[in-house]
């Protein structure tokens, strides 16, 4: 991991993600100011910055689960479609995780991992199971699995959310702010399987506070403030020598503890 | 107690009654069917639907039912000739009214009905439905799979009360002659007006013993399918 410089690591074909000039308004707020990034095949780009600097947004854009107001993101080189069919089944290729967990409230663990592959892919319940049974395991829930999702902890069901989006075979997913809402005794767990996932070459957008997991995971790290991709470069070269006066005050107020 | 030994040998009381639960079945399962879909209507993304939603339920929910009932049976039955049954039926009279007071039940009631489950669906977090098409569920699989079954939880104890609303709303079918228990009742009355007691005891013993078995069941139910968040 961390190829030099900033730069994605070598790839074929278009970039998983390209987002060119991308503009969104929340009213009089320009929560995304001509934003342009791209993020290639096997790249774990962790997005950092103060709150409301437009983050969670930017990683909700990409599914379109927000709509922007100008520019363009494609997915694997195909530009995001209107809502429909050919939305939801690019939504299908692009895996998110959610600051909230998000499980389905009404079904087993199980029944969460499963739905997507056999309302979406087809897949018969049975190897549906099968393979929600071994991703289980890969995040280490699988003696959960009948279990409802109120009766998880939070590091439990962020790791079931995990194992959902995988059970689709994304291209990429997204994470935001995938520990934010847990307790401290329960980021680590959740953590290292995002760790486990980056190492094996799943592509990865991560809206998150962990710098740890910046400096251990990431390709790359993009720092956003007011809308604006202020910055990006490699994890080191980012906390160590941050270039631009934003960056350094952001830095110095949650590196001091 | 010999008043209501009379009224029980000379009238058919259960058959009365067994008409009343029928009238009850049907409409509720004629307002589940049509409140399920204007209250999807409501919330889904076309403007027109919701438009047509919010009317339904506008207009229904404020016209008394009795003119509703009326409109069906005297309206679009006797003056239209609208008729739900065979007309060389011998039972044709009491079909079509039958029918199409259950008609008029669904009607009037799908406007509860879709306000409640409405109510169910905004007690459904907007995760969910992100969680969902996230995986790559359309509107309509992500209604089906996620939202619908936790609003219809969320939704019980509402729907219970329109249920039991429904039961004792049927007697206004009685109206158009139907012979439920409100048509009996008018009957005793008439023939037998010393044992109006009675009458009133039978009949509201009657309702009782339908609707207090379904506001326990539907509590148990709430308490029991309801989702733990």
């Amino acid at each position: 991991m961390g190829a030099p410089g900033g730069q994605a690591p070598a790839s074929g074909g278009p970039p998983v993600v390209a987002l060119s000039r991308v503009n969104k308004h929340f009213g009089t707020l320009h929560v995304l100011n001509d934003i342009t990034l791209d993020v290639a095949r096997g790249e774990v780009v962790v997005v950092l910055g103060p709150s409301g600097s437009g983050k969670s947004t930017l990683c909700r854009a990409i599914n379109r689960l927000e709509t922007i107001d100008s520019g363009s993101i494609a997915i694997d080189g195909v530009p995001l479609p209107e809502e429909g069919a050919a939305l939801a089944s690019l939504r299908a290729e692009v895996g998110m995780v959610f600051q909230s967990f998000n499980l389905f409230a009404h079904k087993t663990v199980l029944q969460n991992v499963t739905l997507g592959p056999v309302k979406v892919r087809g897949l018969t319940p049975t190897d549906a199971q099968a393979r929600a049974v071994e991703l289980l395991e890969r995040v280490g829930v699988a003696d959960q699995a009948a279990k409802y999702p109120a009766q998880l902890s939070g590091g439990q069901q962020q790791r079931v959310a995990i194992a959902r989006a995988l059970a689709m075979d994304p291209k990429l997913i997204l994470f935001d702010e995938p520990t934010s809402a847990l307790d401290p005794e329960m980021v680590n767990e959740v953590l290292d399987v995002m760790v486990t996932l980056a190492a094996q070459g799943m592509t990865m957008i991560v809206v998150t506070h962990e710098m740890g997991f910046a400096r251990k995971a990431a390709d790359r790290v993009v720092f956003m403030a007011d809308g604006q991709v202020v910055e990006q470069n490699t994890p080191e070269a980012f906390f160590t020598a941050p270039r631009t006066d934003r960056a350094k005050d952001f830095l110095s107020k949650i590196l001091t503890h | 107690m010999d008043g209501l030994a009379t009224l029980l040998r000379e009238y058919d009381v259960l058959a009365a009654f067994w008409m009343t639960v029928q009238l009850t079945a049907w409409g509720a399962v004629g307002a589940l069917v049509v409140g399920t879909v204007v209250a999807v209507a409501r919330v889904s993304p076309v403007g027109v639907l919701q438009r047509f939603g919010a009317w339904f339920v506008t207009l229904v929910r404020n016209t008394p039912l009795t003119l509703i009932v009326a409109l069906c049976s005297l309206g679009i039955a006797n003056t239209l000739k609208v008729q739900l049954a065979p007309a060389d039926s011998p039972t044709f009279i009491v079909d079509n009214g039958f029918r199409w007071g259950v008609v008029a039940l669904a009607v009037y009631h799908a406007a509860f009905v879709a306000e409640a489950i409405r109510s169910g669906i905004n007690t459904v977090p907007a995760g969910q439905a992100e969680a969902a098409r996230s995986i790559g569920l359309g509107f309509a699989a992500t209604l089906r799979h996620v939202v619908l079954p936790q609003a219809f939880r969320g939704a019980i104890a509402p729907l219970g009360n329109t249920l039991i609303a429904l039961t004792k709303n049927t007697t206004v079918v009685a109206t158009v002659g139907v012979a439920e228990a409100a048509y009996l009742m008018r009957n005793m009355i008439e023939f037998n007006p010393s044992l109006l007691y009675a009458i009133f005891a039978l009949l509201a013993t009657g309702f009782v013993v339908l609707t207090l078995p379904m506001g326990l069941l539907f509590t148990w139910l709430s308490n029991r399918l309801g989702v733990h968040r």
